[in-house]
């Protein structure tokens, strides 16, 4: 809309103070972050000495058990996002499905299916961690393992986020002998596999947020004109060609926020593992931001905190940026 | 249009609420009046005495708390009594319950009235006590506490900033920032020892030694005053002392197998085989709060490179290279295959319960453990805290204290927080909730259950030896690292690699090697 | 548009009888809305069952046996207190007072910030508008530190107003977002004839915009208050006087860093949940057709 100069000018006053508090609380606060990653400040008083890139190389190539801890948080964020992803993408589609195909009581289930979005994550953690609470061998079961034995399924008594158990390719597999060969042996290491621990995890945040992606799928499906959908029927094509020529494609934008909005939610969360898991056994369930927390607060290195959170930042703009590309530039073609 | 019709309306209902609320938050009325009276005519302070509690001479704690009422609310009690034979008609009396008056005049002696007891102590503006104690016993002592202080201040708005969860690591976050930006809690709770380098006591406390050798001074352990003390100074004025190496014992397992509380680890072990061999889980344990591996493991490693080897580990004349390290290590592991399988689901008290409820035979913790079995209405008939194996003669010591920063902003309060805290009064109520011991020697035990007159018993002889994973004995930076590593090594059990990040994460904190 | 929903549904219910896949098919859809219901619902369960028990009956290994007497002590406690834990009442009212004005001036500003950067689009708007996104996506722990210094130095740290604020602040991004979105399908004509008949860049907003507005309003609403009821990591570090806490801090505190009462703690954590929850029962269906209605994508 082009007005005249002075609403051009209240336009822009308009946004403002929006642009002057983002300017300040966001990019003002992440350079200090970013500043004080380059120091030394290891206690309470902050210590500006500049000592470059040190932290960075003490978390990423040192020898203690920070490096350690950091890499399995990658390896953790990696296998809890690509697993929530997966299932939440899977479900929410499915259940939006579901709820499309006109069912009674749809309103029903759509509030339920969305009810544990209404909930945070603390809740959510604490009744997980009772709910996956196996038990032992010499007690008996609890949780829903108890479940399983009143059904019947007594024989299924997975050991949820207390197995310590990490898969992955071992070296001496056929698979792990062959990619020590071709000069791939670092993927021969725990810290490329995936832990039992994170399955766990998967549990209960596609739990919590798998009806927010069934609600944005519905109302795809909704806005998809029902005059296509007919206009297929006529010409004979099934419900299964139905979903995977006409409703996939036209909700691929859909998934793509899907999978940013999700990841990014992955990367920053630690409420959830914090008050369901802890850390899990070995670190099995620990997040890159529950690291960053306890290097900052408890072990007080700030420094080396901030320099975790550069880290974090640029994991979340390696993935969102293309994003916001993308998604600004297809809007402009349009 | 509906819709916009409904928005209108849910738009007002919000702003309602957002209104209606402010008005609704109570006071706190820190001066227990249980009844208050109008003075009318013919009213006197005995007469009234002597219908509160059938004794006319009684009316001094009438004539105190009126008068304290008055400092803490001057708008229902506008009236101080300077004389006790002189009231008016109109004025407001606060009538204290049977049972305070009756503290009252055990303390008062009116041959020599006691001005400060008789009208308070005129302080105002409040006092924030930061802390992570928010449930429990711990939430129960420090309140008896609070009644302690709100009865000798009664001015004094009492503000309990409690924050728990994360292993303290909320409540840190919060303490932290607010000391950085020069907003502070008046006092906040931190545990003695190293832990207060991450604070910078020059820069952002107070130093209290002043308070601590005023209070307690007489009566405190040495080893605990060189655990406060750094660089010259005490910053911490210590409330309690809890010992970190503990067995307990449930004691009818091991009566009905024929067995006895182990010692050393060969018993241990040997005890251990017998109850597993008969599906009984011999070790609880827990996970979800982080610190029971570590803490376990800590005690294993002081079993068995001793307490001169403990103290070495501290101070890097032991290194962590050392065979008697790999041997912790060694044991500690063997240890795990006698433990509950889903012990990182678990929270220390929920397996202090698995033994509580004879689930489990055994569990290495420390001493607030036993405020569960006191919970549970056990006694010791049932249970009992030991030393845990080869670690007789050494105490571990965890102790919960006080900080003062230099910004407290109402540092009179602060002061006489601590001051309050350093008091026999105060150390018993607290620590017979908590279920630890006093950080004076001279508590009465005669009111502690049996366990902690053990502890106290068992601290005089014992050598203290201040905690790794609670704080005491090395500084955050290096706490932290141990804790992980163990935590790491609990899932992996590889102990070479454990091993080497114990030497490491030493030389990191600037421990030779 | 009621009226035509009813008839679209009509029309398919037709066709899905027609085809008749109503037997087998039918049934298979519900036995597995039933089973995900019983997912969705499980947690939930426990947590009623639990709350209404007595700390004596806590065990895990008597989780899922019923309680046996019916129990609304724990709820009691949980609002009011007891000796043993601090009652959050007082900070749900606190969590109330946050939210809702938060929820408000977050709604007002996005629809502003939605209004200029969809409709008049001043130059370097492309380049702002992603800036302004990326906010949304930071890991807030990153910048706790230089936020409470900032605070502080604002005279608003520690107190219910500061929090507010902030929840304010790092609302912007989503809140522009949405509304700029849902205001991009309004279609620029109806602007470009209201500027014929005189309207200028605020009658525009207020006249034109504003009384289209009401799906945006509900997606933000339900998106910002529950962000911000349920926000834990603000809340702690912002605010430390437990007078001037909200519910997920006291509800946090409730689970203690000893002992924990699982039947009060539970009993917390349905009050804790009972407003949000509550707020989707009521806008479940004007929440998806908010989402419908544009602001979803991107």
């Amino acid at each position: 809309m082009k007005g005249k100069g002075w609403e051009r000018w209240a336009a822009v006053l308009m946004v403002l103070p929006s642009i002057i508090l983002i300017a300040i609380f966001v990019y003002g606060f992440i350079s200090w972050t970013g500043y004080v990653s380059l120091t030394k400040w290891a206690s309470t008083a902050p210590d500006y000495t500049f000592v470059g890139l040190a932290n960075y190389q003490r978390i990423l190539f040192g020898a203690g058990i920070e490096t350690q801890r950091f890499y399995i948080d990658i390896r953790n964020f990696v296998g809890f996002t690509s697993l929530f992803l997966f299932s939440c993408i899977v479900l929410g589609f499915g259940l939006a499905l579901l709820i499309d195909s006109r069912i009674r009581g749809e309103s029903f289930f759509r509030s339920v299916f969305l009810l544990p979005f209404a909930i945070s994550f603390i809740v959510t953690g604490v009744v997980w961690r009772w709910l996956l609470t196996p038990g032992t061998p010499e007690l008996g079961s609890t949780g829903v393992n108890k479940l399983f034995e009143y059904i019947g399924l007594g024989f299924f008594k997975p050991r949820w986020f207390t197995d310590p158990t990490v898969f992955y390719i071992a070296d001496n597999t056929a698979l792990g002998g062959f990619l020590n060969q071709i000069g791939l042996s670092f993927v021969t290491n725990p810290n490329w596999g995936i832990s039992v621990g994170t399955f766990s995890l998967v549990l209960a945040a596609t739990w919590q947020l798998s009806g927010y992606v069934m609600a944005l799928y519905l109302a795809g499906m909704r806005s998809i004109p029902h005059e296509l959908r007919e206009a297929a029927r006529v010409d004979g094509a099934n419900e299964y060609q139905i979903v995977r020529y006409i409703y996939i494609p036209l909700l691929t934008p859909i998934t793509l926020s899907v999978v940013i909005i999700l990841s990014s939610i992955s990367l920053k969360l630690y409420d959830l593992s914090v008050s369901m898991t802890g850390v899990g056994p070995g670190f099995a369930t620990d997040t890159l931001a529950f690291n960053m927390f306890e290097t900052t607060f408890k072990a007080t290195r700030f420094a080396q905190g901030a320099a975790i959170a550069v880290i974090l930042l640029v994991l979340v703009s390696v993935l969102i940026i293309p994003y916001l590309r993308y998604s600004l530039r297809s809007e402009t073609t349009q | 249009m509906k819709q916009s019709k409904f928005l209108y309306a849910l738009i007002a209902l919000a702003m309602l609420l957002a209104i209606v609320p402010a008005a609704s938050a109570a006071p706190n009325t820190a001066v227990a009046c249980t009844d208050t009276h109008t003075v009318v005519a013919g009213d006197t302070l005995s007469l009234l005495a002597d219908k509160a509690y059938g004794n006319v001479k009684a009316y001094w704690p009438i004539m105190a708390y009126t008068n304290y009422a008055n400092l803490d609310d001057a708008k229902k009690y506008p009236n101080k009594i300077t004389n006790p034979d002189v009231i008016d008609v109109g004025w407001v009396l606060c009538i204290p319950s049977q049972a305070d008056a009756t503290a009252f005049l055990a303390k008062f002696d009116p041959t020599k009235p006691n001005v400060g007891l008789l009208f308070g102590t005129p302080s105002s503006g409040q006092l924030q006590v930061g802390n992570w104690w928010t449930s429990g016993g711990e939430f129960a002592g420090i309140n008896g506490v609070y009644d302690l202080y709100k009865k000798a201040y009664p001015g004094v708005e009492l503000i309990h900033a409690g924050i728990a969860g994360g292993g303290g690591v909320n409540f840190q976050a919060s303490n932290i920032t607010k000391l950085q930006a020069g907003d502070p809690f008046d006092v906040f709770m931190l545990h003695a020892g190293k832990e207060v380098i991450q604070y910078d006591p020059e820069k952002y406390l107070t130093p209290v030694e002043d308070i601590v050798e005023a209070g307690e001074g007489s009566v405190m352990p040495d080893d605990l005053k060189k655990l406060l003390t750094y660089k010259g100074h005490m910053w911490t004025v210590p409330l309690n002392i809890h010992r970190g190496n503990v067995l307990w014992v449930n004691k009818k397992i091991l009566a009905d197998n024929g067995l006895t509380a182990p010692t050393t680890f060969d018993e241990f072990f040997t005890v251990a085989d017998a109850l597993k061999a008969k599906g009984i889980i011999p070790l609880a344990m827990g996970g979800a709060n982080k610190f029971e591996g570590p803490q376990t493991f800590e005690v294993v490693l002081l079993g068995t490179v001793g307490p001169d080897g403990m103290l070495g580990l501290h101070d890097g004349t032991m290194k962590f290279s050392d065979p008697k390290v790999t041997e912790a290590l060694n044991t500690y592991k063997k240890m795990l295959t006698y433990t509950n399988q889903d012990r990182d689901s678990l929270s220390w008290d929920q397996a202090t319960k698995l033994v509580i409820e004879g689930k489990a035979a055994m569990n290495i913790m420390g001493d607030w453990a036993d405020g569960e079995f006191v919970h549970a209405k056990k006694t010791a008939a049932d249970y009992e805290g030991i030393p845990a194996p080869n670690n007789k003669g050494s105490f571990l010591l965890v102790s919960d204290g006080f900080g003062f920063p230099i910004k407290a902003p109402n540092p009179e309060n602060a002061r006489n927080w601590l001051k309050l805290i350093t008091g026999k009064e105060a150390q018993e109520v607290f620590n017979i909730n908590k279920g630890s011991i006093c950080s004076r020697t001279d508590c009465d035990y005669s009111k502690f259950d049996d366990y902690l007159k053990s502890s106290a018993a068992d601290f005089k002889v014992s050598r203290v030896i201040p905690i790794i994973v609670h704080g005491s004995a090395i500084d955050p930076a290096w706490k932290t690292a141990f804790t992980d590593i163990v935590i790491k090594f609990t899932a992996d059990g590889d102990v070479a690699a454990a091993q080497a990040a114990l030497v490491q994460a030493a030389k990191d904190a600037g421990v030779a090697q | 548009m009621t009226t035509e929903t009813a008839l679209a549904r009509e029309a398919t219910t037709e066709v899905a009888g027609r085809r008749g896949y109503f037997n087998w098919w039918r049934i298979l859809l519900y036995a597995i809305a039933i089973i995900f219901t019983a997912y969705y619902l499980l947690p939930i369960f426990l947590m009623v069952l639990t709350g209404l028990k007595s700390y004596n009956e806590i065990n895990l290994y008597e989780m899922w046996s019923l309680p046996r007497q019916l129990s609304f002590q724990s709820f009691i406690d949980a609002w009011v207190g007891s000796p043993s834990v601090a009652g959050l009442g007082r900070n749900f009212v606190n969590s109330l007072r946050v939210a809702i004005p938060a929820t408000l001036i977050s709604a007002i500003l996005g629809a502003m910030n939605g209004y200029v950067l969809s409709k008049w689009k001043f130059r370097s708007a492309d380049i702002i508008f992603p800036l302004l996104l990326f906010g949304m996506f930071i890991p807030y722990q990153s910048i706790l530190i230089p936020l409470v210094t900032t605070l502080n130095a604002l005279r608003i740290g520690g107190s219910l107003e500061g929090l507010t604020f902030v929840h304010i602040v790092y609302g912007i991004p989503v809140c522009a977002l949405i509304f700029r979105n849902y205001y991009a399908t309004i279609p620029n004509e109806m602007i470009e004839a209201a500027r014929i008949d005189g309207a200028n860049f605020f009658s525009i907003f207020t006249r034109i915009m504003l009384p289209l507005s009401a799906p945006g309003f509900v997606v933000v609403a339900i998106w910002q208050f529950t962000n911000i009821w349920n926000d834990f990591l603000f809340a702690i570090t912002v605010t430390n006087n437990p007078a001037n806490q909200p519910i997920t801090v006291a509800l946090n505190n409730l689970a203690g860093s000893f002992t924990v009462e699982w039947n009060v703690q539970f009993a917390a954590a349905l009050i804790a949940a009972a407003p949000t929850i509550l707020l989707y029962i009521l806008l479940g269906p004007f929440f998806v057709r908010g989402l419908m209605a544009g602001s979803l994508k991107g």
